[in-house]
């Protein structure tokens, strides 16, 4: 084993952790007021529930040796098997375990944006168990698992997607516009005005999310090597030129550049660049930016026409950005770099890998939709998915959690009424 | 005794609170308020979708004077206030019929 690749990893890890809260206050800022802290919740409810299921079974459907292209085996439950001095290539599987898990958390919690300010906090909570177990589980098997019993994405299709954005965001992507068609529009959707509450949270939430996403990118090349820093500025360019690319959208179209606009763009490009950190070089990193900052721009509207209510874009963000990067791959790759063995279109190479990457965002697209679809409409029959219309309206963070996020009279102080303490 | 009661424009608030100090007016309320007039509004984009804000934000100032300084104290709001663009405000003038100062049990002109 490896000590300098541990201490990546082991750092890398944290990074990618710190991603969820991060991606809590993006989500949170772009709410109404009333509901950010049901907003935030569900990304807390990820951090809580996501490591109980990793060590019971999660981990070793993912992960184990033992299992098939389509799922992992029985070997790793309940950690069972694994000790400090088991080794996962270079690393600890500790280690390695440990770093999954991060990226198990964040992805569904990425999903909780396209049902924003409506969800009955227990239903998500069984949400949140059924589609780790069924969708997330299998799908990160097939993506991330090279081992010998490895995933069929991974190691029989061999499509490149270095840190996720089929598992991830694709996966993620496809399962929000499930739950979005399956709970409906908000109440007042499209007549009420529903502006983010808090700007500066989306801003620090992305520029969390993007300081994290080191980890994710570059903790992805399980080593601290060369890789790692080309993922690494990989990361740092496509993300600023699809801020850059954003922006120009903005500027076209309202004549103005927007600080959401600016907060997207990141994300939109960490996205992008989250699949091709290894196969593009940084010039290539610059053009997949600016195709994901203004082709997922151009993807948000679409909800307004086709009348679906993704209330944060996760659609427009994570699955249009997802496939903009997984696809580009089949373009842009180069071996040049190093990172990866083979040329994209752009580079010399044949269609194959195109295809090979078509074919994976299409497996994992459909899969997750169809069985978020189905988890959704089995969760809103039974238990019921979605909030009364009253509670709705009065505010889902008073009405779920019994708190409100803003105390706007605490100021004044020596209040008459008594508290009932 | 008359109210006088001012809705300006927030970033001219520091200059009416000056010009008023200046004119000898020792205290006022002044609360954070929104309203529209023929200002109307103004149109904010998020993420391509654009939202009509009515609601445009005002400070509303309100303050007793002496009849005798009525009109001086409106024409030095309205002075200070002025950037002779739509949205500027508006001041209008209400009798009062009595006033006391708590601490004391003062009334009327002496609670001024």
């Amino acid at each position: 084993m490896d000590t300098g690749d541990t201490a990546w990893i082991l750092a890398s890890s944290a990074l990618v952790l710190l991603m969820t809260p991060g991606l809590a206050f993006f989500y949170g800022g772009m709410v109404r007021s009333k509901t950010v802290l049901n907003m935030m919740m569900m990304s807390f409810a990820g951090l809580a529930i996501v490591p109980i299921l990793w060590v019971l079974y999660g981990y070793s459907f993912a992960f184990s040796p033992g299992g098939s292209g389509w799922l992992g085996g029985l070997d790793r439950l309940g950690f069972d098997n694994i000790g400090v001095a088991t080794a996962y290539g270079t690393i600890p599987e500790f280690v390695f375990a440990g770093f999954q898990l991060m990226f198990a958390i964040i992805t569904v919690a990425l999903i909780s944006g396209a049902i924003a300010d409506r969800a009955k906090f227990g239903a998500w909570i069984v949400f949140v168990v059924i589609w780790m177990t069924v969708v997330y589980f299998p799908v990160a098997h097939w993506v991330f698992d090279f081992g010998d019993d490895g995933g069929w994405i991974a190691t029989q299709l061999e499509a490149i997607d270095f840190a996720g954005g089929t598992a991830v965001h694709i996966n993620a992507g496809a399962a929000g516009l499930a739950l979005a068609l399956v709970l409906g529009k908000r109440v007042g959707w499209k007549k009420d005005p529903m502006r983010p509450h808090n700007l500066p949270f989306v801003l620090l939430g992305a520029g969390l999310l993007w300081f994290g996403w080191f980890g994710f990118n570059a903790g992805s090349a399980v080593g601290a090597n060369g890789l790692a820093g080309l993922a690494l500025v990989n990361t740092a360019v496509a993300t600023g030129a699809a801020i850059t690319g954003w922006l120009a959208y903005d500027l076209v179209k309202e004549g103005k550049a927007t600080s959401l606009g600016a907060a997207s763009g990141a994300v939109a490009g960490l996205v992008a660049i989250t699949p091709a950190a290894s196969a593009v070089s940084p010039l290539g990193s610059i053009v997949l930016g600016i195709v994901a900052g203004v082709l997922c721009a151009a993807a948000v509207s679409l909800k307004w026409k086709l009348g679906f209510d993704d209330s944060l874009d996760v659609v427009g963000v994570h699955l249009v950005g997802g496939l903009v990067g997984t696809l580009l791959i089949g373009l842009l790759a180069t071996k040049n770099p190093g990172g990866v063995s083979v040329d994209g279109l752009f580079y010399g190479g044949n269609a194959d890998q195109l295809g090979k990457q078509a074919v994976a965002a299409v497996a994992v697209l459909a899969y997750s939709f169809v069985l978020t679809y189905i988890i959704g409409k089995l969760i809103d029959v039974t238990i019921g998915f979605r909030l009364d219309e009253e509670s709705e309206v009065t505010g889902i963070d008073q009405v779920e959690h019994l708190e409100s996020a803003y105390d706007y009279a605490g100021g004044t102080g020596g209040s008459p009424f008594k508290t009932g303490v | 005794m008359k109210l006088v009661t001012a809705v300006i424009k927030p970033h001219k608030w520091e200059e009416v609170r000056e010009a008023l100090a200046s004119a000898g007016v020792a205290g006022m309320t002044v609360t954070e308020a929104s309203g529209y007039g023929q200002q109307k509004g103004h149109t904010e984009v998020y993420r391509g979708a654009e939202y009509d804000v009515t609601l445009v934000p005002k400070i509303r100032l309100e303050v007793v004077v002496d009849d005798a300084d009525v009109e001086s104290v409106v024409s030095t709001i309205t002075a200070a206030a002025q950037t002779g663009k739509i949205g500027d405000g508006k001041v209008w003038v209400v009798p009062v019929d009595s006033v006391v100062r708590v601490r004391t049990g003062e009334t009327d002109e002496a609670a001024l």
